[in-house]
């Protein structure tokens, strides 16, 4: 065994031990990287109650409405993830890419009627960047694939 | 088998490198410039509205090749530094520390350029989630192996440290590959993969892979231009550095 691959082996041993160690310290953490929490995850109970955490999803569409509120403008709206929803409530000013349908992460508490009372409301993007000719025209697709379903698909 | 590994080996030596460096050099600066006249062309005037951000999301086309080019950079300078380490050829190292400076510029554009788009479009200019914050590492990563390596002034030490702590430091590039997969972040996943294709529409698509090839030569370009400096100062003793015309004058 020639010096240099003493060396290289022992660069390898080197790296591995680090790769390994590494992996566990991430097992370990586990979803505590997390940013935020789901709605299915919240209504299970597994976002600290009493504390202030972050719950993230999907606007759902025809849930948003503004209650005024004397001074206050409040926002009121629905966090989805397709499975389970939690109810919002927040005054501030929300992100230019929040709408209905948008993906939003909400930072505040639970309140006690069930309601999430927020303190900072962020727009999360998705990954798709397309002009808006492609995006209406994906849009109009899938109403008529929706359509073709509901008036074909008789099962 | 000696003979081939002294083959591999010819370039490994600095006086033979520097002209040839010179050369790669000229080239990508040429192509640097061609391709970042044509990318930024396409990136301002060609390159579509996005529906859903306006003209914001432009940004992308610096901060995308910016970030990939921050992680491959490092994956480049630890190969160096292992190749170093290994091989205890001189030119290794100098070659990861010739990188270092546009890996730490690499990751500090991709950071505040994706402050400027984080601000109008989530609504925060920053937040501590796994994607941002790994990144945040790795420019911390590329300070301190320049600080580590400049600290120590002897060289062949501060060059064996130097390629310890880049070789340390690569857990952290698959964490932030892999960061908006892993775990839930603020910081939307990957729009373009090997694995899923692409996301985008095709002619954001090829403005984006064109800019990340303009920065692909500038980042060769200063390189070779760093570490011909470096060769310089380190063989400044040898008799091949007094005789170069350059240096004569």
């Amino acid at each position: 065994m020639k010096a240099r691959h003493k060396r290289f082996a022992f660069l390898l041993v080197g790296l591995s031990v680090l790769g390994v160690a590494a992996w566990l310290v991430f097992q370990a953490l586990g979803n505590n990287l997390s940013y935020f929490f789901s709605p299915t995850e919240v209504v299970e109970g597994k976002a600290p109650e009493g504390h202030v955490f972050r719950l993230g999803g999907l606007v759902q569409p025809g849930s948003f409405r503004r209650e005024d509120k004397g001074q206050a403008v409040v926002a009121r709206f629905v966090v989805t993830d397709n499975h389970q929803s939690v109810e919002v409530r927040y005054s501030g000013i929300l992100p230019d890419l929040f709408q209905e349908g948008q993906g939003v992460i909400a930072q505040g508490r639970m309140g006690p009627d069930g309601v999430f009372m927020a303190d900072e409301v962020l727009a999360k993007h998705d990954e798709n960047y397309m002009p808006p000719e492609v995006a209406a025209a994906l849009e109009e697709g899938h109403r008529k694939g929706v359509a073709n379903m509901a008036t074909g698909g008789g099962q | 088998m000696s003979s081939r590994i002294l083959n591999w080996f010819k370039f490994s030596s600095p006086a033979s490198f520097y002209p040839l460096a010179g050369t790669i050099g000229r080239v990508s600066t040429l192509i640097a410039v061609a391709l970042l006249a044509v990318g930024l062309y396409m990136s301002f005037f060609v390159a579509p509205t996005d529906y859903k951000q306006g003209e914001g999301y432009r940004i992308i086309f610096i901060h995308v090749p910016a970030a990939w080019m921050s992680m491959f950079i490092y994956v480049v300078m630890a190969f160096w530094a292992a190749m170093g380490l290994v091989f205890r050829t001189r030119l290794s190292f100098m070659m990861a520390r010739a990188l270092a400076p546009t890996g730490a510029l690499m990751t500090f554009i991709a950071l505040w350029t994706g402050a400027f788009w984080g601000k109008p479009m989530w609504g925060t200019w920053w937040v501590w989630d796994a994607r941002l914050t790994s990144e945040l590492i790795l420019f911390f990563l590329y300070v301190g192996y320049i600080a580590l390596q400049g600290a120590i002034p002897d060289v062949r030490r501060g060059d064996r440290a130097g390629a310890i702590l880049l070789l340390v430091g690569v857990v952290n590039i698959p964490i932030i590959y892999f960061s908006v997969k892993w775990w839930n972040t603020l910081h939307q996943g990957a729009s373009v993969s090997i694995r899923e294709g692409s996301s985008m529409s095709a002619i954001m698509l090829e403005t984006m892979l064109i800019m990340t090839f303009a920065f692909w030569a500038y980042a060769i370009a200063v390189a070779m231009a760093r570490v011909r400096l470096i060769i310089l100062e380190r063989e400044r003793e040898t008799r091949w550095v007094a005789e170069l015309p350059e240096v004569k004058l």
